[in-house]
């Protein structure tokens, strides 16, 4: 298991910006700590290779604002960990100042006030001008591009052209290879179809076809690189089939499968490989466990969980990377690569500070090309909020309220249902919710919102069950993701019980009296994995919603009570 | 219940075809109580024979990707020769209505005790092995497999 001394903070020079001694609330000095871009670059270089890592870009093309979580939790070996550390507790751990470019990046208290003094971040434009630099400065031919995947999905111009816009822009941007997760949500023919005009190798050895179990994709691919052979092995997100719709994929079968990982490595090595880089979609709590598990892996670049790092954690030999997601982030790392070994390293979390970096030229070019078409349909205003609208945390997310409550209001519902998904930008007080935004949290290819009857027993065996995939203390029993949002509903949660007895007192917030086991309510939800699902999709839902209030303010969720962490 | 014979690698058709003609869905019958009771009954099956653990090893996912058609590979580690040899492996599933899944038996003609199928599975549960041996000697293994609805997120 990893243990406290294990964890470097290999960046902690990039990230020197005294602490908060005497800085006061939060955001007080941030005026004075803007970066540029050559602060954002600045990176002694190392050794041989340069690898870089953009993952759960989740087809953000242009700048956003998106708020980390400020409650996730850790169970099992994971607990009060990094990446399971919030705000405060994660600035000082990784000596990030409070209020600095780097603590808005990071962290979510003060997200509002800071995000007004450093702006949006992400854009492929500005990913493409830093990945231009450091292959300027570096040698082309030392750098190595990866993307861990949930690249294809997020965004109405994804959901439009079904993938081919993030291909474009990635292709352009000269990734080599991926693995992938929501991409499979636009079924077999589309993903080998985009896999194929993807000029990035689209890695997976963890998906077989079902009736011969032989690999449906490329396991792992040599790269030279400074001189080293670097073997990439691809790792597609295990519970594709469960977590999302499993008809859209039916000749699929995916899985862990930690023993061929082994295999793939210890082939890799056979061949000659000086580096072993595990590119993976696992999650990273499913990696840091795997990494003590297999041997040889230098270096596993994580995914899924959007967790982001300034620094790197090691496992024995192995390190792990976390780059966060929606373009907020690239990683670099650097090797020293001596006699088939990683002899040294030096790693830096670059954050994409929209107004800090200037656009690449040519690939801004490519994405107005590409948002043109739906430009009007993209701007169109619904609606203003009062209040800040987020998604991430275990348990609650305004953006989730907001959508619960228009289901509520909109299919007249007693319950709401809304998946934890990860992905999804922020707004801020005041900002419009313009089309886009609403896309931005709801662009998926099965988005029918249904209404049915459920039981109050039912709906406590659905809740238990998605808390065992996110709570469950082997993180191989984990499936990312946050809890289900409830609207109408509260309840509370003990997440270090065992399964079955984590949820209680679940109370109809309308009438304030327990939801009985026999009794059946009406709910509305969306994102069902079942095959058919009838019902609006949810982005029209929403809007309607929005169309109707004009102006929304989400107050505190307050409705789910928290323990055992 | 066990549903069509399924092989793993092209490479293993002809291997498996041999062990397809053995094998057949005859397990015996058990009703599910819970799984303690199945236990006990597994136990009975066999006249309160000692089961040792080990030699069988029972490849299933830790999570089921769909509970229709659970794969299961069972492996017997023997040798399959005239004086010794693996007779059959029994499974079971203690979570199901009907707790007996298959049954595959062997001959020394098989070559090797391995075999693929795929089973039903309720819901999260543990699935047996006991293999019998021609001595009349007993192995067996558990492994659990969970059955979930899921819950996305990254």
């Amino acid at each position: 298991m990893i243990s406290r001394r294990h964890f470097l903070h290999a960046t902690a020079a990039a990230h020197a910006l005294a602490l908060a001694s005497g800085l006061g609330p939060l955001g007080r000095a941030a005026a004075q700590q803007r970066l540029t871009e050559a602060d954002i670059l600045r990176f002694e270089p190392l050794g041989q290779v340069t690898i870089l890592h953009v993952t759960d870009i989740h087809a953000q093309l242009v700048p956003l604002h998106f708020r980390e979580p400020s409650i996730n939790l850790g169970v099992g070996p994971a607990k009060g960990k990094p990446p399971h550390l919030t705000d405060q507790a994660f600035r000082d751990f990784f000596k990030v100042a409070n209020g600095s470019a780097d603590a808005h990046a990071l962290t979510a208290d003060d997200f509002t006030q800071l995000a007004r003094t450093y702006g949006r971040m992400g854009g492929m434009d500005r990913v493409a001008r830093l990945v231009s630099a450091v292959r300027a400065e570096r040698g082309a031919d030392k750098v190595l591009l990866l993307d861990g995947g949930d690249t294809w999905q997020g965004s109405w111009t994804s959901l439009q052209t079904r993938g081919d816009d993030m291909v474009q822009v990635m292709n352009a941007l000269g990734v080599e290879a991926m693995t992938s997760h929501w991409e499979f949500t636009y079924g077999e023919d589309r993903v080998k179809e985009l896999a194929e005009k993807s000029k990035a190798a689209f890695l997976a050895q963890n998906i077989r076809d079902n009736e011969w179990q032989e690999p449906v994709f490329e396991p792992r691919k040599v790269f030279e690189k400074g001189g080293a052979r670097i073997a990439v092995i691809g790792q597609a997100f295990p519970r594709t089939p469960i977590a999302n719709p499993r008809w859209m994929i039916p000749k699929w079968e995916f899985g862990l499968r930690e023993e061929d990982v082994q295999k793939q490595v210890d082939e890799a090595r056979a061949e000659g490989a000086d580096v072993v880089v595990l590119l993976s979609h696992n999650g990273f709590d499913v990696d840091a466990k795997l990494a003590t598990r297999v041997n040889g892996i230098d270096v596993i670049l994580t995914a899924h969980t959007h967790d982001a790092m300034p620094g790197v954690v090691t496992a024995g030999r192995t390190i792990l990377v976390a780059t966060g997601s929606h373009g907020k982030f690239v990683s670099r790392l650097d090797l020293d690569i001596r006699d088939k070994k990683v002899a040294g390293y030096r790693y830096k979390l670059l954050p994409v500070f929209s107004d800090a970096i200037r656009p690449d030229a040519a690939m801004s070019g490519l994405i107005e090309t590409i948002r043109k078409p739906f430009a009007g349909v993209l701007a169109e205003e619904i609606g203003r909020t009062d209040s800040l609208l987020y998604r991430r945390g275990n348990f609650n997310g305004t953006f989730d309220d907001l959508i619960a409550e228009a289901m509520l209001a909109e299919r007249d519902a007693e319950i709401a249902l809304t998946p934890g998904f990860r992905w999804g930008g922020t707004l801020l007080p005041g900002d419009p919710i313009t089309f886009e935004a609403i896309a931005n949290a709801t662009a998926i290819t099965y988005p029918a919102c249904y209404r049915m009857e459920m039981t109050g027993a039912q709906l406590k065996d659905v809740l238990e069950d998605i808390a065992d995939n996110i709570f469950h203390p082997d993180p191989y029993f984990q499936g990312g993701g946050d809890m289900v949002r409830l609207g109408g509903v509260g309840y509370a949660i003990d997440v270090s019980a065992t399964m079955g007895r984590r949820i209680s007192d679940l109370t109809l917030l309308k009438t304030g009296k327990p939801l009985e086991a026999a009794k059946a309510y009406t709910v509305a939800g969306w994102a069902s994995v079942n095959q058919g699902t009838q019902g609006p999709p949810i982005w029209d839902v929403v809007k309607a919603h929005v169309a109707r209030r004009k102006t929304v303010r989400v107050e505190p969720n307050s409705a789910v009570k928290v323990s055992g962490a | 219940m066990a549903g069509p014979i399924v092989y793993r690698t092209r490479r293993n058709v002809l291997h498996m075809a041999a062990l397809a003609a053995a094998a057949s869905v005859i397990a015996p019958r058990l009703s599910k109580a819970d799984a303690k009771a199945v236990e006990a009954e597994i136990k009975k099956l066999y006249d309160g024979k000692t089961m040792a653990e080990g030699r069988v090893k029972l490849d299933v996912p830790q999570i089921a990707e769909n509970g229709l058609v659970v794969p299961i590979t069972v492996d017997v580690e023997s040798p399959m020769t005239e004086q010794n040899y693996v007779k059959a492996v029994h499974v079971y599933a203690d979570g199901n209505p009907l707790p007996g899944v298959f049954t595959f038996r062997f001959s020394p003609l098989s070559g090797r005790a391995s075999a693929s199928t795929r089973m039903r599975l309720a819901q999260t549960q543990n699935i047996v092995a006991v293999a019998e041996m021609s001595d009349g000697s007993l192995f067996t293994t558990k492994a659990e497999v969970k059955v979930t609805i899921g819950g996305c997120g990254g």
